[in-house]
């Protein structure tokens, strides 16, 4: 296998796409998760205020998607762009 | 260095053996220390149980030593079977496999460990109920153990399919990203998976008249934590079978290896996540099952947005196998 410069280059890329999304994923998958399991018991205690509750889950869940977002972008612009 | 292919193969083989039963037995006893801990704490608080609560202990220990005994089985089968060498592509193969089996079996050994170690609590605390608490550690536990079994499918069909007359590049990517896929995919929705099984038992113990719709919501969650492991064995068939044009460049091989990194550590968090979700949803359920439906429906939409990173992995994982 002749590697050249350019051909290197872009392998690099791909694997950094891979780990971009690949370890990205792990923080907001758990962080989610977590303020979806304290909804539930939020819910549980006060059945009510569901509609309230719901709704402060589902920001704190899109704050928690901001670097998840981060890691997309990043994947993307090392697939297409660089 | 010019090796011969026998050479290669042997080193990939025995590597993989080693990684296999090394990160296979991680999960196992994490699990049953967990089972083995509460259940001491079980016995302590009421001992007369001790029978009861000690062959709960076993049984629920017994699944998550599964995990880790396909591991060693893996491991065994690298080290001594005789593969026909069809050629350099196996060595890729065999590695894959190991890795494969090797991280998969994590995930599902430290999730069988939390129903094992509730319901030994949910025992001294409840003992008339130690059928139905049994009942569902061995549900929880099973279901726990699917993303273990598709490692060790995907690992022997890696060891056992013929790829002979693919080329060598990229195709040693491929399947080395096909067991990556599979194998760090299945940490995440075995966790998540015992999460739920182990807040089921805990709910049951404590109120006994709902475990109908605790079980319900149990499985449900569940279901949804297996979703992770499921986009990770996609990714592996897509990889290990899909035909690639002879190339001599690295990057379609990076591509590849990359699209089975990002499937793979991509569906560590949303499995622990969406089972997190699943485990409040189970736990409360218990303790206000008039609101069961709402509960389901609020782990259900939590659940959803934990999903999305994995599914942004698979994505990405699609992109680079199939677009560029």
């Amino acid at each position: 296998m002749a590697i050249e410069g350019a051909d290197i280059v872009k392998a690099a890329a791909f694997i950094g796409a891979g780990i971009s999304m690949g370890f990205g994923a792990i923080g907001p998958g758990v962080g989610e998760g977590m303020a979806a399991a304290k909804a539930c018991e939020a819910i549980g205690k006060n059945p009510e205020e569901a509609g309230l509750l719901t709704r402060t889950m589902l920001v704190g869940q899109a704050v928690a998607e901001s670097t998840g977002i981060y890691s997309l972008v990043i994947a993307l612009l090392l697939l297409f762009v660089v | 260095m010019g090796f011969e292919t026998q050479t290669l193969v042997n080193m990939a083989a025995y590597l993989g053996g080693g990684i296999a039963m090394g990160s296979g037995a991680i999960g196992a006893a994490i699990g049953e220390g967990y089972t083995a801990a509460l259940a001491n704490e079980a016995v302590s608080r009421n001992t007369k149980l001790s029978g009861d609560i000690f062959k709960s202990m076993l049984v629920g220990q017994a699944i998550a030593e599964s995990a880790s005994i396909f591991a060693l089985v893996i491991a065994i089968l690298l080290l001594f079977l005789d593969i026909p060498t069809t050629g350099l592509l196996k060595a890729a193969a065999l590695l894959g496999a190991g890795i494969c089996m090797g991280f998969g079996a994590i995930g599902s050994g430290v999730g069988s460990g939390f129903p094992g170690g509730q319901s030994c609590k949910g025992i001294s605390r409840q003992p008339k109920m130690t059928g139905r608490l049994t009942t569902n550690m061995l549900i929880g536990s099973a279901v726990c153990q699917t993303p273990a079994i598709f490692a060790i499918v995907v690992a022997l069909m890696l060891m056992f399919i013929d790829f002979g007359d693919a080329p060598l590049n990229p195709t040693w990517a491929a399947l080395l990203g096909a067991g990556i896929s599979t194998g760090f995919a299945a940490i995440g929705s075995g966790c998540g998976g015992g999460l739920a099984a182990g807040a089921s038992c805990e709910g049951i113990a404590r109120h006994p008249e709902t475990a109908g719709k605790v079980t319900t919501t149990m499985l449900v969650g569940q279901a949804v934590a297996q979703t992770a492991s499921i986009f990770g064995l996609l990714v592996s068939f897509i990889l290990m079978f899909k035909t690639y044009p002879e190339t001599s460049s690295l990057s379609p091989a990076m591509a590849l290896l990359g699209a089975g990194i990002s499937m793979g550590f991509g569906g560590i968090g949303p499995g622990v996540g969406n089972g997190m979700a699943a485990e409040g949803a189970v736990r409360w359920v218990a303790r206000n099952v008039d609101h069961a439906g709402e509960l389901m429906r609020t782990m259900l939409v939590g659940q959803a947005v934990s999903q999305s990173t994995a599914i942004y992995a698979m994505v990405i994982s699609l992109v680079l196998i199939f677009v560029v």
